[in-house]
C-alpha cells in the first residue's frame, strides 16, 4: 500500500517536474550585467558564451544553434567553455545545469542567462538586447 | 560513441515500468535485476537498448539524428548507484531507505522517458561543482 502511495507521488512530482523542467528549459532570463571573465577574446558586438559538459546531451544541438547565429550576426562570437575546466566560473555565474547560455554584451557584461537549449528565435532576440545595450 | 537516442529513452520507459512494479509489489528480486540492468547500461551494454535493437528499430527505420552515448551510459551508473543504495534499505529492513531510493531512480527513468530530460546527467555537474576546482 505504501509503495503505491509512493508510486503515484513520485509520478505526479515528476510530471509536474517535467512540464517545469521543458516549460523553462532555454528561456532567456535578464541579468543585471555582472561582468564574466572569460579569459578569451570577446566578440566585437557581443558574445554567445556556453557552458558544456561531456555528459551533456541537448549541449551539441545548442552548440549548432548558437554557431549558426554567431555565424549569421556579424560581430558575435560563439564560445564554448568546458565547465569541468572552468569550475572558477560556473560557481561564481551559478551555472547548475548544462547547456546553460550567457549573452554578454561587447564588454563582456552579462545581459542574458538561459539554461538549457535555447531556441534560435530567443537567442536572435537576447542577443538584439546585448548589442543594443549601450555599455560604458 | 553515438547511438540512436530513442534506445535509451525505450530504455527508461522500461525501467519506469520495472521500478513501478518493485515500488508496489515490493519484489527485491526485480529491483536486484534492474541493478544488474543497471551496471550493463553504465559499462556500455543495455539490456533494453539490445531489445531495442532486436524487435523495434527495424519497425521504426532510422533515426533522425545520433547523439552521444556518454550521457545516457553516465545516467545509467546514476541509477546503479540509487538501486544498490534501496537494495540496501531493503536488505537491512530501512523502508524509507528502500523506497526512497528506489522512487528517486523511477523519478529520473520517467523523467527521461516522458519528457526526455536526463536527471542523471544533469546530476554530473552539480556533483563536479561540489569538488575542489581545477582551474585552466
Amino acid at each position: 500500500m505504501t509503495g503505491f502511495v509512493v508510486l503515484a507521488v513520485t509520478l505526479a512530482a515528476g510530471a509536474l517536474a517535467g512540464f517545469l523542467l521543458k516549460r523553462r528549459a532555454g528561456a532567456f532570463r535578464a541579468k543585471d550585467g555582472a561582468r564574466m571573465d572569460l579569459g578569451e577574446p570577446l566578440g566585437e558586438r557581443a558574445t554567445l558564451v556556453q557552458f558544456s559538459t561531456a555528459f551533456c546531451q541537448p549541449c551539441r544541438a545548442t552548440r549548432r544553434v548558437l554557431a549558426e547565429v554567431a555565424e549569421m550576426v556579424p560581430g558575435v562570437r560563439h564560445v564554448e567553455i568546458d565547465a569541468e575546466s572552468r569550475l572558477d566560473l560556473v560557481r561564481a555565474h551559478d551555472v547548475m545545469r548544462t547547456p546553460t547560455v550567457f549573452v554578454l554584451d561587447k564588454s563582456g557584461k552579462i545581459v542574458k542567462k538561459a539554461s538549457g537549449q535555447p531556441r534560435k528565435a530567443d537567442v536572435i532576440a537576447a542577443l538584439a538586447l546585448a548589442v543594443d545595450t549601450p555599455s560604458q | 560513441m553515438q547511438v540512436d537516442p530513442r534506445g535509451p529513452r525505450f530504455g527508461a520507459a522500461v525501467t519506469t515500468l520495472v521500478l513501478a512494479i518493485v515500488l508496489v509489489t515490493g519484489a527485491v528480486w526485480l529491483l536486484a535485476l534492474q541493478a544488474i540492468v543497471f551496471a550493463f547500461g553504465a559499462y556500455g551494454h543495455p539490456p533494453y537498448g539490445l531489445v531495442f535493437k532486436k524487435f523495434l528499430k527495424p519497425r521504426l527505420g532510422p533515426p533522425k539524428e545520433l547523439e552521444d552515448a556518454r550521457p545516457p551510459r553516465f545516467a545509467q551508473g546514476v541509477g546503479m548507484a540509487f538501486a544498490i543504495v534501496a537494495l540496501i534499505g531493503f536488505a537491512t529492513g530501512i523502508v524509507p531507505l528502500a523506497l526512497g531510493a528506489t522512487a528517486a531512480a523511477l523519478l529520473a527513468a520517467f523523467l527521461n522517458a516522458a519528457f526526455g530530460v536526463c536527471l542523471g546527467c544533469d546530476m554530473y555537474l552539480l556533483i563536479r561543482r561540489l569538488q575542489p576546482g581545477r582551474i585552466s
